[in-house]
């Protein structure tokens, strides 16, 4: 049994068969990928993972329980924390700020209505903000506001907001599109120091290979809404099928 | 001090020392001076002042933190009003149960209109609390008489029942009181030319604005308060946090709501009066034209964006072509009728004229308002002295 369970996941819009029949199943502590060519139907996977949408056939277990018809603030507090392609954080707010949000949301719910308290005064809060800050090598950035940081920084700040949660599953969308080629290996660089740092299970969604062999354990292709293969990336590297899905070799024309 | 970090326990003296001397600063000129006429410092404006101050502290904790912008607020301080002359009538004339019950029913009625409006965001969320303040004044206006009085209003009579109080002597008017200070009472203090008025019910208003004006400091540096940043900064994140953004935004719109049925409370302490034209949308348009031009999401701001618009009404709009004439009489005559025909349009009833040029200016200019001018004009004096430490009042955010 693996941490996340997805059985017989179907998802249609209008006529479109987005997803059909995705089986799924990602193991405590490692590292999967979902890699596939564009439209392959990743992001449509991974949000009915979070509760953005809810398929129309077959189920999703986290942790032995359903997500499906809970709303994203609930999933997150069973333990599923999510990176965005681009990098969402608090712009308005300053670094420090960003990382307490996320450890009030862990300990205290999903509301909460102290508004009589100083939150700079929760010492249990600010000590874990600044020991993830320093964690991330992002001490020095605390005071300052978020939208100034440049890009590669604020990947930097959502993903240590994400493992401040200490999450039981990290999912990953893209996490280096768009980004220079060594913004993309610091990036590498951090999630590996994660996995081997922490106790964390990790699902990332990529097309860039370099990125997906330099991190996956196991690796999931998808291709047409369905799931090709599932293997470890040796394997994968030299499947017919994954080639043919990316470079678009038919039948007919081999 | 009061839980209070050191700049905010300045900003909360120095707001203090300002509520207490009002009747003297905004007296500046003496009696019988030509300047008189731009005096503020009698009790009737300087109620409207600290009363219009917590309807905009309050509107800005859900406008400023949250970014969610309500045009329906007049329907809160409308109910704050009715709720505070129905006490009048039926308890007494004492203003404490008529403040506590607007508070209350104004909170209520937030409650009602915030779960239903807050299914929305953006523009719709903005039409729909335009829609139930327009709703509220027709209700008050025509189909709820009964309870509103209609297009009079309502005032004490004195054969209203008011249980609690003893039979009031035939002829005399209900006034209303703080256990037997009435809210009319005032001290004419002289001194040379001048004349200070020291209002009762001035003072009480000006407690209770501080004490709003402190709930809201408390407020802002909570973590709530930064849960009401995050909403406004991005609500997609917060949800994905495990954070449930929408009891967040409700809670801020009834405790803005509350804070503008205060405010419709003591209108009625201070004029024993209630009318449906507290609920015209347009009451709820100035409140944000005072965040805004003051500046949304800081302490101050909306304080001191209340008290100028709410100066600029009376005080403008009572400047007329004699008056004018006056000051420049000094000029040669083709010239004196050439400016006074130039400013003219501006004053008297004008004066919205010369609101609207400073609100586009300071909009266009100055988009964290009167704030960010006060930041800027002590960046400009202090700056060796100060460069590491910034305002007072906080973060300036633009408003959207």
């Amino acid at each position: 049994m693996g941490i996340l369970e997805v059985k017989g996941v179907g998802k249609r819009f209008g006529g479109l068969h987005a997803l059909s029949d995705v089986n799924l199943s990602v193991k405590e502590n490692t590292v999967h990928a979902i890699i596939g060519p564009n439209g392959a139907g990743k992001s449509t996977l991974l949000n009915c993972f979070v509760g953005k949408l809810i398929p129309d056939t077959g189920s999703v277990m986290f942790d032995g329980q359903s997500v499906l018809g809970r709303k994203p603030h609930e999933i997150n507090q069973m333990g599923i924390s999510r990176v965005f392609q681009t990098p969402e954080i608090f712009s308005d707010l300053t670094v420090l700020e960003n990382m307490m949000i996320p450890c009030f949301a862990q300990r205290d719910g999903a509301f909460s209505m102290a508004a009589y308290a100083d939150m700079m005064k929760d010492k249990d809060i600010v000590g874990r903000a600044e020991a993830e800050l320093e964690a991330m090598n992002m001490a020095d950035k605390r005071e300052m506001n978020a939208a100034s940081m440049s890009r590669g920084d604020k990947r930097r700040l959502e993903i240590a907001m994400c493992l401040s949660q200490q999450p039981r599953l990290l999912l990953l969308d893209e996490p280096t599109a768009g980004m220079a080629r060594a913004d993309t290996n610091n990036t590498i660089d951090l999630l590996k120091q994660i996995k081997e740092e922490r106790d964390i299970t990790i699902a990332i969604i990529e097309h860039d290979m370099h990125v997906v062999f330099s991190l996956a354990e196991r690796i999931t292709v998808l291709a047409q809404g369905t799931p090709l293969v599932e293997d470890v990336p040796d394997n994968i590297k030299g499947h017919p099928k994954v080639r043919e899905a990316y470079l678009g070799e038919t039948q007919v024309a081999a | 001090m009061f839980g209070l970090n050191t700049k905010d326990t300045r900003l909360l003296i120095l707001v203090a020392i300002l509520v207490v001397l009002a009747p003297f600063i905004l007296n500046p000129f003496p009696e019988n001076s030509a300047m008189a006429q731009f005096n503020a410092g009698y009790p009737d404006l300087m109620q409207r002042f600290v009363i219009f101050g917590i309807f905009a502290i309050g509107f800005n904790i859900l406008f400023g933190l949250t970014g969610y912008l309500s045009f329906g607020h007049a329907a809160f301080l409308g109910v704050g009003s009715y709720a505070a002359i129905w006490m009048m009538k039926l308890l007494t004339m004492n203003v404490v149960p008529a403040i506590i019950l607007s508070v209350v029913f104004a909170g209520l009625f937030s409650l009602l209109v915030g779960w239903i409006s807050l299914r929305r965001s953006g523009i719709y969320f903005s039409i729909l609390t335009l829609a139930f303040a327009q709703m509220s004044y027709s209700l008050a206006y025509s189909v709820l008489t009964p309870i509103t009085g209609g297009e009079t209003g309502l005032q004490p009579k004195l054969n209203d029942p008011r249980i609690l109080d003893g039979a009031l002597a035939e002829g005399a008017t209900p006034k209303a009181n703080l256990f037997g200070l009435e809210m009319g009472a005032s001290y004419e203090l002289g001194i040379g030319g001048w004349l200070f008025t020291l209002n009762a019910g001035y003072y009480i208003a000006g407690v209770l604005m501080l004490a709003s004006f402190y709930l809201a400091i408390r407020i802002f540096r909570s973590p709530f308060g930064m849960m009401l940043r995050a909403v406004k900064s991005n609500q997609q994140r917060m949800n994905y946090t495990g954070l449930n953004s929408k009891p967040y935004t409700l809670a801020a719109f009834v405790i803005s709501g509350m804070y503008a049925g205060l405010a419709g409370g003591l209108m009625v302490a201070m004029d024993t009066q209630a009318g449906p034209e507290r609920m015209f949308w347009t009451v709820g348009g100035e409140v944000v034209l005072m965040t805004i031009l003051g500046g949304a999401g800081t302490l101050i701001g909306p304080v001191l964006g209340a008290g100028m618009i709410k100066y600029m009404e009376n005080i403008i709009s009572k400047i007329n072509s004699k008056i004018l004439h006056e000051w420049f009489a000094f000029m040669p005559d083709g010239v004196e009728d050439f400016i006074v025909n130039i400013l003219y349009p501006f004053i008297g009833k004008g004066w919205h004229l010369t609101l609207g040029l400073i609100f586009m200016a300071v909009v266009i200019f100055l988009p964290g308002g009167l704030v960010e001018g006060g930041q800027r004009i002590a960046r400009l004096f202090g700056r060796g002295k100060k460069a590491s430490e910034k305002d007072a009042s906080g973060k300036t955010t633009p408003a959207e």
